[in-house]
């Protein structure tokens, strides 16, 4: 095979994570949506922790993302 | 013409590093390039905003004083959740970091003047990761500083979580020592990517629409479907510029916390 179509494969391979990362993200919102409309008064105070587990979750995806344009660019 | 439009319509492009006052001191390059030069107006426009908004201070504060104080109260007490009262010794540093980041980011998404030539191109110094992996090494140097300061050794109590059972007290410090290694790692991959990524998407749509437009009156139309989706992208990445300044601000914080207390 074509060095230059195996390096596009791999791409789209190494693209396959996202799939992940964005079933996790849809996660913390949902539970955290559930449990703010249970107890709106605790929903405030959690916000800080919402967004550093929707950080924390979207690291994963851009990793995948960094090998991505690894392949493509660098290699 | 379809030839010329590809070429410049290269996602990658908007990513270089241009020289724009080449200097050389015994044979290193240090030359002011467009980083610099972005990194710099920047500075200056966080000190512009924050001496404006400090400016003849009033107990009824006007427009720019009340945006300065509501930004400096979201990220007091972003820190004082984080870290305590006593972590509001690191204010200035994360108020610093936030702002910084902040308006680099913003900076970058302004439209670029065309025809100017190309060092002279809208840049975004967080997009490249030795700007975020410096910024996120500050962060753990002062952590590991401060901390050695302040706790001595008993700092190393960081890595031995306490309610440990003996038998796990080879595996365990050796977890927490991978996860303190791989922090600024993540920090400067997590801001850079970001930044990449926003940027790649909004050039890769802008070179549908000149293709699309170049393809002649009977698909050109359709130009207008990228062109919407590239103002739906682009309030998306005014947001992610400031959540992922955000995120960097209180990461380091969570960050610093550990210097403060050790034992967890």
């Amino acid at each position: 095979m074509d060095v230059e179509a195996a390096k596009m494969i791999g791409a789209g391979i190494a693209a396959l994570p996202l799939a992940g990362a964005g079933i996790g993200l849809g996660m913390i919102f949902s539970s955290f949506l559930t449990g703010a409309f249970r107890n709106p008064s605790a929903a405030a105070g959690n916000q800080q922790t919402l967004l550093l587990g929707f950080a924390l979750t979207e690291f994963t995806g851009l990793l995948a993302f960094v090998v991505a344009i690894i392949i493509l660019f660098v290699v | 013409m379809t030839a010329a439009l590809a070429t410049l319509a290269g996602p990658m492009e908007q990513f270089e590093i241009l020289d724009i006052i080449h200097l050389d001191l015994a044979g290193m390059n240090i030359s002011f390039t467009n980083a610099s030069l972005w990194m710099l107006i920047s500075v200056v426009a966080v000190s512009v905003f924050m001496f404006a908004a400090t400016n003849r201070a009033q107990m009824v504060p006007g427009k720019m004083q009340s945006a300065g104080e509501a930004l400096y109260q979201f990220i007091a007490d972003m820190l004082r959740d984080a870290c305590g009262s006593e972590g509001m010794k690191f204010f200035p540093y994360i108020f610093t970091l936030f702002m910084f980041i902040f308006s680099c980011n913003l900076l970058g998404l302004w439209p670029t003047i065309p025809g100017s030539p190309h060092a002279l191109h809208t840049f975004t110094p967080t997009s490249h990761i030795i700007v975020t992996f410096a910024l996120a090494m500050v962060t753990i140097t002062i952590l590991l500083v401060y901390g050695f300061y302040k706790n001595g050794l008993g700092f190393l109590k960081l890595f031995v979580p306490s309610g440990v059972p003996w038998w796990l007290l080879w595996l365990i410090p050796l977890i927490e020592i991978v996860s303190f290694v791989s922090r600024p790692i993540s920090l400067a991959i997590r801001l850079f990517a970001n930044m990449l990524a926003g940027h790649m998407i909004l050039k890769i749509f802008a070179g549908f629409i000149t293709a699309l437009l170049a393809a002649g009156p009977m698909v050109g139309w359709l130009a207008i479907f990228p062109f919407l989706g590239n103002i739906a992208i682009f309030l998306l990445e005014l947001l992610v510029a400031f959540l992922q300044a955000y995120v960097f601000a209180i990461l380091s914080s969570v960050y610093l916390n550990d210097a403060l207390h050790p034992s967890h």
